[in-house]
This record gives C-alpha cells, sequence and structure tokens, in this order.
C-alpha cells in the first residue's frame, strides 16, 4: 500500500487524535457478514476497520473510527452493523479537516 | 404546564447550529447548542472554502475576525485526463479585499469561531454530549432530546446534526439511506512552508488558491480539490459512495492518484501528511432533500441535505450558515406566536425558498446527476483534452487544422455522438444558466 499512496496506512491514521472511548459504538454481527458475499465495508471504510479473517467473518475494530457513516450506507444485509455515535467527547477529533 | 428547560435546543454546533444559536440568543431566546465532540468542528470535515457573503447580515466585517488560513484569490478549474490537464485559472483584485469572497479555514477553527459568537450573544454551549434521540409527551410531542448525560427540556428542536442526521431519520422526516446520492469525501492536510506554497501556486501574503478538478477519479464518479492553507495544502476527493463500493478500490488510493498526476504532482510532491479525514456528503440535491419541517422540530444544513456539490460550485458551510439562521428566525417567531406544530413552522420552507439556499438548490436541481455522469466524468475531460492539444500541437510542415478541423480530429477520437453532445449542451445550459 505505501508504494501506492506513499504513507503506510498505520502511519497514515497516527496523524488523526482519537479520543477512544470504553463503549464499541459500533458492532458488526459477525454471522451476518458469514453470509455475505460482497463486503463492501471492507474496502469503502476511509479508515479500514473491516478485515475479513480466516473463518469467513469481519473483524472490525472501533477504535479509529471517521464517524462518517460509510458502512452502514454501503451494507447490504439487514442488521449486520449496529451503528451510533460514540459518547460525548470520545472519538475523533480532528484539527486541520 | 411548567416552561422546558430551554426555548430551543439545538443539536450540533457546526456553522449551521451555530447560526441558528446565534439568532435565538440574540432575539433573547435561551437556547442550547449540544456538541458531540470535545469542541465544536472537532468532528466536521470538508474540503476546505468557506464563502463569507452569506455572513455579512449575522456577522458584519467578519473578515476582521474569521480565523483565516488564505484568501482565495485565484480559482481554478481543471480537467484531466490520464496525461492531459486543461486549466482555467482566474484570478481578481477584488477576491483579495473587503469584502472577500472566500478563504480556506480548518473547521475546529471556524465553526469553534461561531459557536463563540452565539456564546458571546448568550446561548450555552454544551459539548462532549452526545444526543441520542428525542423525548415525546404523553401525546406524542417532542419535549426534550435525550442526551448521554440526561434529557434536555425543550420547547422546540433545531437538528443540525449533520449529514446522517438521525434525529431527522427518527422523526420520520427522512426518507432512508441511499448510496447513490451520497459521496464519501477523503483528505490530506500536507505540510509546506509558506514560501514554498507562495512559489508553487503563484501566490503571496495571505493570498490562496482554490483548484476543483473534473476526470481525476477513474470508473468512480466524483471529482478533486486542492486549497491552500497558510502552511498546508489539502488534496482529496469526493467520490460518489455506490460507485466506490462497488469498485472495491480503497478511498485513499484515489488521493495518491491524484497527487501523482503530472500536472498536480509538482504542486503537492514532498509535503508529509499532517491530518487525514473522511466525512460524507449529501449530493442528492434539491429532489433529494428530505422533509424539514415537523412538529416542534426543524432540519437545517447537511442534516437537511443543504449542500451544492455541482461540478464548477462547491458549497455546503455557506448553505448550512443560511438555512441555520432561517431556522432560527422561525423558532423565535413561532415560539412568539405559541405555535410550535408543523403548521406554526411552515415560515421556515418560505425563508429559504426566497433565499438564495433553496434558490440555488432548486436552479441546480439537475447539476448533481448530470456532472456525476459518465459523459461528463469521462468522455467530455477526454474531448476537451484533445481539441486543446489539437488547436495547440505545431504539426510543421503541416499547415494548421483551424476550430472546426480540430473539433472533427477530436471528436474522431471519442466514443461520443454529435446528438448525444447537443443533448449534453441543452442540459449543461439549461441547468447552469
Amino acid at each position: 500500500m505505501t508504494a501506492i499512496t506513499g504513507i503506510d496506512f498505520e502511519d497514515r491514521m497516527a496523524t488523526v487524535e482519537f479520543r477512544v472511548g470504553d463503549r464499541a459504538h459500533i458492532t458488526v454481527d459477525g454471522d451476518t457478514c458469514r453470509g455475505c458475499t460482497t463486503r463492501e465495508c471492507v474496502t469503502a471504510c476511509p479508515a479500514n476497520l473491516f478485515v475479513p479473517t480466516a473463518d469467513g467473518g469481519i473483524l472490525f475494530n472501533y477504535e479509529q473510527c471517521f464517524e462518517c457513516g460509510t458502512c452502514y450506507m454501503v451494507c447490504n444485509q439487514e442488521g449486520a452493523i449496529t451503528w451510533t455515535y460514540p459518547d460525548g467527547g470520545h472519538g475523533v477529533v480532528f484539527r486541520r479537516s | 404546564m411548567p416552561a422546558p428547560e430551554w426555548d430551543v435546543v439545538v443539536v450540533g454546533a457546526g456553522p449551521a447550529g451555530a447560526s441558528a444559536a446565534l439568532v435565538l440568543a440574540r432575539a433573547g431566546r435561551r437556547v442550547a447548542l449540544v456538541e458531540r465532540g470535545p469542541f465544536p468542528g472537532s468532528k466536521n470535515m470538508y474540503g476546505g472554502v468557506v464563502y463569507g457573503r452569506v455572513l455579512d447580515d449575522l456577522v458584519p466585517r467578519w473578515w476582521e475576525q474569521v480565523p483565516l488560513q488564505r484568501w482565495i484569490t485565484r480559482r481554478q478549474t481543471m480537467v484531466l485526463t490520464a496525461g492531459q490537464a486543461l486549466n482555467i485559472d482566474y484570478r481578481t483584485d477584488a477576491w483579495a479585499r473587503e469584502p472577500y469572497n472566500g478563504c480556506t479555514t480548518f473547521r475546529p477553527d471556524f465553526d469553534g469561531w461561531l459557536a463563540g459568537l452565539a456564546e458571546e450573544a448568550g446561548a450555552t454551549l454544551v459539548c462532549g454530549t452526545t444526543v441520542t434521540g428525542l423525548r415525546r409527551d404523553g401525546a406524542g410531542r417532542i419535549d426534550a432530546v435525550r442526551t448521554d448525560r440526561g434529557d434536555m427540556g425543550a420547547g422546540l428542536v433545531i437538528a443540525c446534526d449533520g449529514v446522517n442526521s438521525f434525529l431527522a431519520k427518527e422523526a420520520g422526516l427522512h426518507g432512508g439511506d441511499d448510496p447513490d446520492h451520497v459521496t464519501l469525501g477523503v483528505k490530506e492536510v500536507l505540510g509546506f512552508p509558506r514560501r514554498v506554497i507562495d512559489e508553487r501556486f503563484g501566490v503571496r501574503g495571505d493570498d490562496g488558491v482554490d483548484i476543483e478538478i473534473l476526470g481525476c477519479t477513474g470508473a468512480v464518479p466524483g471529482g478533486g480539490f486542492v486549497y491552500t492553507n497558510a502552511e498546508s495544502v489539502s488534496v482529496g476527493v469526493v467520490l460518489q459512495l455506490s460507485a466506490l463500493a462497488a469498485s472495491r478500490l480503497r478511498p485513499e488510493t484515489f488521493i495518491a492518484d491524484l497527487k501523482a498526476h503530472p500536472a498536480l504532482a509538482p504542486l503537492v510532491e514532498g509535503g508529509d501528511v499532517k491530518e487525514y479525514s473522511a466525512h460524507l456528503i449529501p449530493e442528492g440535491g434539491y429532489d433529494h432533500m428530505p422533509e424539514i419541517v415537523g412538529d416542534r422540530l426543524l432540519v437545517a444544513g447537511d442534516a437537511a441535505g443543504l449542500c451544492l456539490a455541482a461540478g464548477i460550485w462547491l458549497e455546503g458551510v455557506n448553505f448550512a450558515i443560511g438555512s441555520g439562521a432561517a431556522a432560527g428566525e422561525t423558532a423565535h417567531e413561532a415560539l412568539a406566536a405559541g405555535d410550535t406544530t408543523a403548521r406554526g413552522l411552515k415560515g421556515y420552507r418560505r425563508r429559504l425558498s426566497s433565499s438564495f439556499v433553496l434558490k440555488d438548490h432548486r436552479k441546480l436541481r439537475r447539476a448533481p446527476h448530470f456532472v456525476l455522469s459518465d459523459r461528463v466524468q469521462n468522455h467530455y475531460p477526454q474531448l476537451a483534452c484533445d481539441l486543446v492539444e489539437q488547436l495547440f500541437t505545431v504539426e510543421n510542415p503541416r499547415p494548421k487544422k483551424g476550430g472546426i478541423a480540430a473539433a472533427r480530429a477530436a471528436l474522431r477520437h471519442s466514443d461520443l455522438r454529435l446528438r448525444e453532445i447537443a443533448r449534453d449542451a441543452w442540459t449543461a445550459m439549461r441547468t447552469f444558466t
């Protein structure tokens, strides 16, 4: 990925401040995802938070989320993604956006 | 019945919410401005330019206090193919002096400034508080917002809660999520010394450049932008969400492609990424707006789908301010008249209809569909670049072609038919004039 974008994805995300809350504000239902063949969330999420697992599921990490809404908008599996905003004061904190 | 804790609770301290709160506070209303981020603007991201004319009435001489990065004094519209670039570059002194046209500014700075004005006027800014829903009384009427720190009683709620507007959805005003009419914006802010930006972009002092780009997003309909800040350059793309998802391409690779284009690489190479960000943009235009008035509820800004992403115009903050202020005025009048039902609030729509907010959206209602069409995205950039290349390539000893022959040659190279071009020219005329 570095060769294409000029910056490692981890370094890219390290430029953004996150005040990570204890509560996962987005949850993903692994069973529903196992039956999904399109998995549009995996490539579309700008923070690259959806990772396919070897057993056909999806691993999701809420900690570096932009709270943009892309994942639930592109998801075509009813009920696969439960999406809320983080608790007040938590989550992404943009500085130069 | 006891008076509610607040006359009005405004949800979201972006430019729409801050403008609504400012108007209400000045009118003497008890207004709370609730923000889920630790400070206003911390959740917000945009391309980078605020057009200030809408502020003239709200904040006289706003240009003396706006948290400026640079004044936009040069505006470029660029059309790209893989190896070609056609650029229209306009510069004027008029945008470099009062009353100015637009400026780059960072949203945490700008939104914080505007919310600060609302506070000075008497509004109460409540940060770090996430609104989780609307509370209703026994008669089914909204009487409070629910937050993660307790309920806040409200005579009326103004939802300025952004593109995802869960409040408008909960109230049944929103038709549902539609990734065909939403774009994803992703952006990198690249750090450079001021002198390097001045030299590369041909500007001095606080002057800056705004470049809007068509034909740079390959198979996914969208566009790109490059904006100069004081000591950084914002580079980003907007991508139609459903097409992005179907493409299986990652959003940040589109920024990489844009930065690598031979016409842009010399402007942006060598900068460190200072911040990467992403946000959704409501791009459906007039025909895909939600309902914006409910009983005891008004919707403004991105939540109301008020964003103009129409090719040569990319605007949103100005519509947020215009709609937020109109919502504040409407709320004040409805409270004074004692009727906060949808009927009592219907002046909001009327206000917007008679202002630039809905006039611009109505006039440009065909623009989003047209600008994101395959022909405008891919075929016309190619045709335009080929035509200019035909005109300006010197082929001595062959004599010059002349305009019509050059156009014929460019057309031969393109898949477009004259009939299609004529139809699109008609659409463009109806859309943009």
